[in-house]
């Protein structure tokens, strides 16, 4: 048996009999990522001894009778999330050396539930990309074919939790960034409601925008990771405070009596052949299953949400960045002429070409002159399209969409051109912009590389998308590929 | 949306970002093309539309005012890059 091979409950089976250990399990996956990190990259910090410290203690834990499912399961953070004491560099230059002296609340969840930590994911520097290629480090390489990105900005999460480098993930979503690597490399990815996972200590990009969440093998290791990072936390003010349920509950194989429907705006404009393919089977599945299709949805403010999508993110970028002056953590410029000198030369040497672009498009749209034009104009436009989200869902339990409208790219094909970048998040910024819960899962692969499947519900619905992936996963195979290397 | 070089150099300014000529006239043509494109949002008639700033209609959450300990002076020093007797050192503001 190969034990890094295993899901979340596969593995938590195996522990709670004791026919394995956390440090069993946890060396096979150090012994994975020995044997194929040097190809893909997907970790900035490989924290091997804290991860073997934390199985001892787990297995501890095990033998008392006090396990929960993600007691001793190795797991790998992206490195956005604030670590106690494992520096956390957002991908950039600007945190490379930063140590953060406290914990984020998903990583006092999960240390509460026992995690093991095996390490911090590369990613887009500060989430802002689409491809892991804008890491301030190095890119990381699709293992379905290390030619092409893994999707971004959770690239590297995705990468591991395909590659067998970890059980599962976290990574964070603010356009896309869960959704969009989970597709490209065939694993499960959850952007939550916004507001149900505290964002205290997820350092911020986009705060109306941002929200954590799983990658995973499966469904049920979805729910899973959902049933310990949920619920209402004080510190983030947007915390939603609602009941958390068992999500492992909403696991039903079967789709009788849902309505689903089929938006027809995300399947134009250069969206490739295959993945419609994948998608016109994928979708007749679901009505194989029980559920009721149709086909003939609109949502006609769609084709706007890119722009809105981009003024928004940006103008928010561009006020939470400015908080990295270097005067009290990060990169700093000391060999300045002045205090202004010294903030601008530690911004112009501490962030990379997409950080600044996107500073200086939010500070465009929020400038005087412009900020009706665009920042306000983008804010109407986002009330327009959660509106047409919300008339949707009185006849839809939930909407099926492609996760991207291409399979992966290859690297260097648009990291010089922001605009074609921007536009691989095409299907999944809507979802943002609305604040309401989609999930991806892997639904077929055209030319050998895998296309994932985008369910979007209504706010708080989770228990809906996960049943849609469950009973999908239930009738194929798709989810249980592995990656050629 | 065509900015000038001295556009640029404003927002880049306003932002306290420092650029390189190389970098200010790659922006100038990026910004351009971006902007140029997001125009589309125009042709959207938003007569009478309220902005969503936030997505959930949460407003003026408050909590106990309750004295908690706060993180250690010496923990949160660790990461500066200047300090001086237990606080961050910081240039000059007035010359």
């Amino acid at each position: 048996m190969d034990l890094c091979r295993l899901t979340i409950h596969e593995a938590s089976e195996l522990l709670r009999h004791q026919e394995i250990s956390s440090l069993e399990l946890t060396q096979a996956v150090l012994d994975r990522i020995r044997e194929v990190e040097g190809k893909v990259r997907a970790f900035v910090t490989i924290t091997e001894d804290l991860a073997l410290q934390q199985a001892e203690a787990a297995d501890q834990r095990i033998q008392k009778g006090e396990a929960t499912p993600l007691t001793g399961i190795p797991a790998l953070i992206k490195d956005v999330i604030c670590t106690k004491g494992v520096r956390t560099t957002c991908g950039s230059r600007m945190l490379e050396n930063f140590v953060p002296p406290y914990d984020a609340t998903v990583m006092e969840k999960l240390n509460a539930c026992g995690i093991v930590m095996v390490g911090k994911a590369n990613m887009d520097e500060f989430a802002m990309g689409s491809s892991t290629e804008h890491s301030a480090f190095f890119p990381t390489h699709n293992p379905w074919d290390l030619s092409r990105v893994p999707g971004g900005s959770s690239g590297g999460s995705a990468v591991a939790v395909a590659a067998d480098e970890a059980i599962y993930a976290l990574g964070s979503d603010t356009g896309g960034s869960i959704r969009q690597p989970a597709g490209f490399c065939n694993v499960a990815g959850f952007k939550l409601t916004y507001g149900r996972v505290s964002r205290y200590g997820l350092v911020a990009f986009a705060s109306s925008l941002d929200q954590i969440g799983p990658l995973t093998k499966d469904a049920t290791d979805c729910a899973l990771v959902m049933n310990a990072i949920i619920g209402y936390e004080p510190r983030d003010s947007t915390s939603l405070p609602y009941p958390v349920p068992d999500y492992t509950r909403s696991l039903i194989p079967d789709l009788q009596g849902l309505r689903l429907g089929v938006p027809q705006e995300y399947f134009v404009s250069g969206m490739q052949k295959g993945v419609e393919e994948v998608m016109n089977s994928a979708i007749a599945k679901l009505e194989e299953l029980g559920a009721e299709i149709d086909w003939g949805v609109s949502l006609p403010h769609t084709p706007y949400a890119l722009a809105a999508y981009y003024i928004i993110a940006p103008s928010e970028a561009s006020a939470n960045l400015a908080r990295y002056d270097g005067v009290k953590y990060g990169f700093s410029v000391q060999d300045a002429e002045s205090m202004w000198d010294a903030m601008e030369k530690t911004k112009q040497f501490g962030f990379g070409p997409e950080v600044k672009r996107r500073i200086m498009l939010g500070t465009y749209a929020l400038s005087a002159g412009y900020y009706d034009a665009y920042y306000l104009k983008a804010q109407k436009v986002r009330t327009l399209i959660r509106q047409e989200f919300d008339q949707a869902f009185e006849r839809f339990d939930a909407l099926i969409t492609p996760t991207s409208p291409t399979v992966p790219f290859k690297i260097g094909e648009k990291v010089d051109d922001p605009l074609q970048m921007y536009l691989s998040d095409v299907c999944t910024l809507p979802i943002n912009i609305a604040g309401i819960p989609a999930i991806s899962i892997p639904a077929g692969f055209a030319d050998g590389l895998p296309v994932g499947m985008q369910v979007i519900g209504k706010p708080l619905s989770e228990e809906t998308l996960l049943r849609v992936a469950f009973a999908y996963e239930q009738a194929t195979d798709w989810h249980k590929r592995r990656p050629p290397i | 949306m065509k900015l000038s070089r001295e556009e640029v150099k404003h927002l880049a300014l306003l932002a306290r970002l420092g650029l390189s000529e190389a970098e200010l006239e790659r922006f100038r043509e990026q910004l351009s093309n971006i902007l140029e494109n997001f125009e589309t949002l125009q042709q959207v008639d938003t007569t009478d539309v309220e902005p969503t700033a936030h997505s959930i209609a949460l407003e003026n959450v408050l909590r106990d005012d309750e004295p908690a300990p706060s993180l250690p002076a010496e923990e949160v020093l660790a990461n500066a890059p200047s300090q001086e007797e237990g606080h961050f050192k910081v240039r000059a503001v007035l010359e």
